[in-house]
């Protein structure tokens, strides 16, 4: 699982490298994920721009990186394609995460912010 | 096609039906929806049919009157209260350590499918359904 990221003193920008986020890969991400978010910035952005598929358990990793970062730091997502952001829709799973259209809105509106 | 009971088997297996026919002549968003839905399926059957053993599952996909039919089969243990209904897990409003990390697979299952139906025959787990044409299911023609 190839995640890229980027930190600042307010926010790590993480790049999801690979197409798809499933049950074969979705430990790893979450432990990928792990690794990266030791890093303190209050707020992280996962930028799904690349990834054409997400299953049940793909969604279930975002999830429970949410948890580790606990109700203190923020987890936002952003560059959601269209098959991806059906499975948010559908499991009302977009009313929990804040979803930027892309990861340069993401990074502006922290700015302005 | 026939694929094996584990993750990595069943992603190549997706990869190979979603670019063969009749999936690879499907609009991009019906064969993302196609390839969600038989994911959802193959890994409920991964850990629960297959739970406690391993085996084939074969998987058949033909073009039908008014959509794409699936017919999976596999010989791992039965559902013993058939299909579920697709409920959406418990705890989506609540608070953080409660929002649920899973149970949605067959909620998407049946938001995306019509005319699912599943039967024991020969001590093999047979499960059909539809991705209709006009693409979505019951839950996703409300919104």
């Amino acid at each position: 699982m190839q995640l890229s990221a980027t930190n600042t003193a307010k926010i790590i920008s993480v790049q999801v490298m690979e197409d798809r986020i499933d049950a074969a890969s979705a430990i790893q991400f979450k432990e990928r994920m792990r690794d990266i978010i030791q890093h303190s910035a209050p707020r992280v952005v996962l930028d799904l721009a690349k990834v054409q598929f997400l299953d049940s358990s793909g969604l279930g990793a975002i999830v429970a990186v949410k948890k580790l970062l606990g109700g203190d730091r923020s987890f936002e997502l952003a560059g959601l394609t269209p098959t991806v952001e059906k499975v948010f829709r559908l499991t009302r799973m977009d009313t929990v995460f804040t979803i930027h259209p892309s990861l340069e809105d993401a990074v502006s509106n922290a700015i302005k912010a | 096609m026939v694929t094996a009971s584990d993750p990595d088997a069943i992603r190549q297996g997706l990869l190979a039906l979603v670019t063969r026919p009749p999936l690879s002549g499907l609009p991009e968003d019906r064969r993302g929806i196609a390839e969600l839905v038989l994911a959802e399926v193959l890994n409920n059957i991964v850990e629960h049919a297959y739970s406690t053993s391993s085996g084939d599952i074969e998987i058949t996909v033909e073009e039908r009157p008014g959509g794409i039919g699936f017919l999976v089969v596999d010989d791992g243990a039965a559902m013993p209260d058939g299909p579920p209904p697709g409920m959406l897990p418990a705890g989506l409003g609540g608070d953080l350590d409660h929002l649920p990390e899973g149970g949605f697979g067959w909620h998407l299952i049946r938001s995306l499918t019509v005319d699912l139906s599943y039967s024991r025959k020969n001590n093999r787990n047979v499960l059909s359904f539809l991705i209709s044409e006009d693409q979505t299911g019951p839950e996703d023609s409300m919104t």
